[in-house]
């Protein structure tokens, strides 16, 4: 059974994820012991709200050093929503601010023609080219709509990065991000019902 | 393509889930962990759990109830009642709460709502609105804003009030009309258009669904984002594959009820 730390960083709804995993079979552990974190099989980033209270958090905890080191060290780290967006360089959501750099690129508002935002419910997310969903949780995905909230989104350096896009408005934008063992999720799995668990469950294999 | 969104609304009391007419004649319509689960299971888009005696009484809402509700169910919740400051915003998103809506508490401090959002993310601050016509027969329409469980007539015009609070960092209105809320008379469209048209968050319309047709309304006529309703599903009237299924015959994108929402995804058992 994998040790999951779901980190505990006061940004919002860990408890979901926390059960979303349980019922995933995982052995999920709340966390917020950056020296502990090395002992686990995986770390799950959850996390909603602004991108420079949820790096303070991070910092005030050492914890944005002990993802970094984890994630070289090849655990398989998942960043999801807020967390998703932290793995990047930088954002400028109220301000500039320094994110994990754990991918090259930053993290933009999103720009829809008329609609509004945030960017609330249910949408599906597609394959950015054929063959690039192989390998990476993302395999487990079957069309279902998933759980979108958030008006911010990552715009990687690489387009290699970018794992999933959905489009909303006519605007596509990065809905997933992939590089090794690093996968950000901008929709929430642990929100999606069983198409979002099984893409939960996809990751917990890496 | 994004879907509208269908919201049963679970309206708390004393631990129960009850519903009234006009916000009063509360009657009793089930247990709140078994209703949630009944809807999420059934195709809700999310759940709206509303502790409606919190601002009256002065308490807070229950975390425990918002715990096993959360746990119980696979779609977001958005959970209201008596917040009105930050640790409240903390104590609900952290029992499970996927949003938390405040209606009273930014009505008093609308800085609260400011704060919260740069703190959490416009995404979790939904701001409640129980609107009601004011303005006699013959006057221009005029909706006034009412907290406390539609107790206290603030004064505020409820389209100025939205502009206000989006302004502020809301991320979405809930939006009842105290005039049609209990009446299965179908959603105030006027109301609804008009804060539609003033915003550019998210309106989710609610207050006086009778039939699939006053929903498909709230979409097509009101351009409302999401539909919260009550009195249909806890009755039993319809359920929610019921409704998307007529909202998808009505042209309407909403993400298709699944044909089974076993317990066990596929993915995670291989």
């Amino acid at each position: 059974m994998k040790r999951v730390a779901v980190l505990e960083y006061g940004m919002g709804n860990v408890r979901s994820m926390f059960n979303a995993l349980e019922k995933l079979a995982a052995a999920p552990t709340l966390t917020a012991d950056a020296d502990k974190l090395s002992g686990f099989d995986a770390i799950v980033l959850p996390g909603v709200g602004a991108f420079g209270q949820g790096m303070e958090n991070l910092r005030a905890r050492g914890l944005d050093a002990a993802i970094v080191d984890c994630a070289k060290a090849g655990m398989p780290i998942l960043g999801v929503c807020l967390g998703m967006q932290m793995l990047l360089e930088t954002s400028t959501e109220f301000g500039a601010h320094e994110g994990l750099g754990l991918v090259p690129g930053g993290v933009e508002k999103l720009a829809p023609a008329s609609a509004r935002l945030p960017h609330i419910g249910w949408n599906t997310v597609l394959e950015p080219h054929p063959g690039r969903w192989p390998g990476t949780p993302l395999r487990a995905y079957a069309g279902e709509e998933v759980y979108f909230i958030h008006s911010f989104a990552a715009v990687p350096a690489n387009a290699q990065h970018v794992l999933a896009e959905a489009e909303y408005d006519g605007v596509r934008f990065c809905a997933a991000i992939g590089r090794e063992n690093i996968v950000g999720m901008q929709f929430h799995p642990e929100k999606s019902r069983a198409g979002g668990l099984s893409l939960l469950g996809a990751f917990l294999e890496l | 393509m994004l879907a509208r969104r269908i919201i049963p609304c679970l309206d708390v009391k004393d631990g129960r889930v009850v519903k009234g007419i006009n916000f009063v004649g509360l009657r009793d319509a089930g247990d709140p962990v078994e209703c949630a689960a009944r809807y999420s299971e059934g195709g809700a888009d999310e759940i709206c759990f509303l502790d409606i005696t919190a601002s009256h009484d002065e308490r807070r809402t229950l975390f425990e109830l918002v715990e096993r509700t959360a746990r119980a169910i696979a779609v977001p919740l958005t959970v209201g009642g008596g917040v009105r400051e930050r640790r409240d915003v903390h104590d609900l998103l952290h029992a499970g709460a996927d949003k938390v809506s405040t209606n009273s508490g930014a009505v008093a401090n609308p800085s609260f709502v400011a704060e919260a959002s740069r703190a959490y993310g416009s995404q979790a601050i939904v701001v409640a609105i129980d609107a009601k016509r004011v303005s006699a027969p013959g006057e221009p329409t005029r909706f006034s804003v009412f907290t406390h469980g539609g107790r206290r007539d603030t004064g505020l015009d409820a389209i100025e009030w939205a502009k206000r609070v989006v302004d502020l960092g809301a991320g979405e209105i809930l939006l009842t009309s105290m005039d049609r809320d209990g009446t299965r008379d179908g959603y105030d469209i006027e109301l609804t258009r008009a804060v539609v048209d003033a915003v550019s968050v998210p309106v989710i319309a609610s207050g006086g669904v009778g039939n699939e047709a006053h929903i498909r309304d709230g979409f097509l006529l009101a351009g409302a984002d999401a539909a919260l309703a009550a009195s249909i599903f806890h009755d039993g009237q319809h359920t929610v594959a019921e409704v998307k299924h007529y909202l998808l015959a009505a042209g309407v994108r909403v993400r298709p009820p699944e044909e089974s929402d076993g317990p066990g995804p596929e993915g995670a058992a291989s």
